[in-house]
């Protein structure tokens, strides 16, 4: 995990992240790699994001159900299941999801491709392996989970209202009034940037992993895994900070 | 552009007919340090145009950390190391790119890329170089690529599927792909039975005859060292200690050079 000193550590993201900005947007641009990354990295978590989505939609509107009852206000679960959906739960599980799939896939592969010297193989055939491997990862990371975000609050929203239909009946057009009624400009754009934000963390935190994987395989599988363990944990530091950022500027 | 395979250049003659031979890569006083492990202290060799040079050492005295020198990927921390005629110490990254199209470097471990078939591994530092040609010439340069290591079956198979010999064969095939002027073996034997390590030995003498490439190779392997080396170079405590043909080398009384012979 954190084998080196946290600030070592934290120097040397930093740096990669330098990096990143300094070489990522100067070319030569590898788009034919960066599209096929971007389809391999959304389309891996697709069913996972999916499944997810609609199992955290439908827990909490059924949880939610006999508490809500007791002060009779069934009315609200829609509003409330979707603000908790929008706003918290649908960009911090997927992105938990996403670092547990995609972060240490990334970690293990440029691993595995840093242990059986891949990477300077690919640097002396003509090819910088920051901008091929890491450039190209990190923004597909950065552009897919945002979408990935999106289609699971969709999916949540939709499990909610199934679960309201199990108990009750509500049609699809008077759920999606209750829900869209409640939703402000202030509850859905914050949530939304800030899924950029977890997205570059995990191709990152993958890259940087992989990238400086010790030699010999328990290099690969510990980068594999602390890939996953800090990412996920750098998630839940940016969404404590979002969450300042946005009472900040008044939008909570 | 590179010659089509009919067109190649005769191999040119033996060094030892040569009245000055050509100097294709010079090491000079090279100076490494990883903190404080001094590997290499004061190295220097030279590599003439058609000549396979050894460098002969014990494991971990930085044999590869020289050769990765001489691509770029490690900077030595002192010297000069002089590639057809430009210093890579001072090169920037365009121009090292263009040398490095014309030096192969066979990995310690083949590095062949697990996630693409061998063509496309044969391709990638063909497209990637910028030396993309029309489908047609790719097809035939991948083909003569494989048939020069004798592996002509194997395009559309994935590096996994294939045995240790078959990987440092191919990757080798991908080094020759592009016609180097240069070849560098980091340890092509190692880790190969007898007969296979033989039958890459006799691939390497067959690719010096076939191309006139110089190669310097880097071995511990005495049976590889004696098929394929013209001149011997040791390297011992980051030095070159000596150099020579195989046969004078074994021939000197010095105990540090007889142990390699023993
Ligand atoms: N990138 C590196 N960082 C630190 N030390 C290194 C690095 N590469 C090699 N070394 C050290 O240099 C020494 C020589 O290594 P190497 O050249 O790989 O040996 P060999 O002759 O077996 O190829 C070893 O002690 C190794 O630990
Ligand atoms: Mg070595």
């Amino acid at each position: 995990m954190l084998e080196q000193p946290l600030l070592t550590e934290a120097g040397g993201m930093a740096h990669f992240a330098g990096r990143f900005f300094r070489e990522g947007f100067r070319p030569r641009y590898e788009v034919g790699e960066w599209l096929y990354q971007c389809y391999v990295i959304g389309y891996q978590s697709l069913p996972l994001v999916g499944v997810t989505g609609f199992i955290m939609g439908m827990v909490l509107t059924l949880q939610s159900r006999p508490t809500m009852a007791q002060f009779g206000a069934e009315s609200w679960i829609p509003a409330m299941v979707g603000l908790t959906i929008i706003r918290e739960m649908g960009p911090i599980i997927t992105a938990l999801i996403f670092a547990g799939k995609i972060g240490s896939s990334i970690g293990a592969e440029l691993g595995s491709m840093r242990v059986t010297e891949q990477i300077d193989a690919m640097e002396v055939s003509g090819t910088n392996p920051f901008k091929y491997l890491v450039v190209t990862r990190v923004l597909a990371t950065t552009l897919m989970l945002p979408v990935l975000t999106l289609l699971a609050d969709a999916i949540a929203l939709f499990a909610s209202f199934v679960g309201l239909n199990m108990r009750g009946v509500t049609t699809l057009a008077l759920y999606a009034n209750n829900v869209l009624s409640r939703l402000a400009f202030g509850d859905v754009l914050p949530a939304f940037i800030k899924t950029f934000f977890f997205g570059f963390a995990v191709g990152l935190i993958g890259c940087y992993k992989g990238y400086h994987a010790d030699k010999g395989t328990e290099g690969v599988g510990q980068a594999a895994n602390s890939a996953v363990v800090v990412s996920s944990l750098v998630i839940f530091v940016l969404d404590l900070l979002a969450v300042q950022i946005t009472g900040l500027l008044g939008l909570n | 552009m590179l010659p089509e395979p009919e067109t190649l250049p005769a191999a040119p003659p033996a060094p030892a007919e040569m009245a000055t031979p050509e100097t294709v890569l010079a090491v000079e006083h090279v100076v490494k340090s990883f903190g404080d492990n001094h590997v290499l202290q004061d190295f220097s060799l030279a590599l003439h145009r058609g000549e396979n040079v050894v460098v002969l050492g014990k494991s971990g005295s930085g044999k590869s950390v020289l050769i990765k020198c001489v691509i770029g990927l490690l900077v030595p921390d002192a010297g000069r190391i002089t590639v057809l005629g430009q210093d890579v110490t001072r090169l920037d990254h365009a121009a090292m790119d263009q040398l490095r199209a014309r030096v192969g470097f066979l990995f310690q471990s083949n590095a062949l890329y697990d996630s693409m078939t061998v063509r496309d591994n044969l391709l990638f530092p063909l497209r990637r170089h910028w030396l993309a040609h029309r489908r047609a010439e790719e097809a035939a340069l991948v083909r003569q690529a494989l048939e020069d290591v004798g592996l002509g079956h194997t395009a559309d198979m994935m590096p996994a599927e294939l045995s240790g010999g078959m990987r440092k064969r191919v990757a080798l095939a991908r080094t020759l792909i592009l016609r180097p002027d240069i070849l560098l073996y980091d340890e092509p034997t190692t880790g190969l039975d007898p007969v296979t390590s033989r039958e890459i030995s006799h691939l390497i003498r067959e690719v010096q005859q076939k191309y006139g490439t110089a190669a310097l190779i880097i071995s511990h392997d005495m049976s590889c060292v004696r098929l394929t080396a013209d001149r011997v170079a040791l390297l011992v405590d980051g030095r070159c200690y000596a150099e020579g043909t195989y046969a004078q080398l074994q021939a000197l009384p010095d105990p540090r050079i007889h142990e390699f012979f023993a």
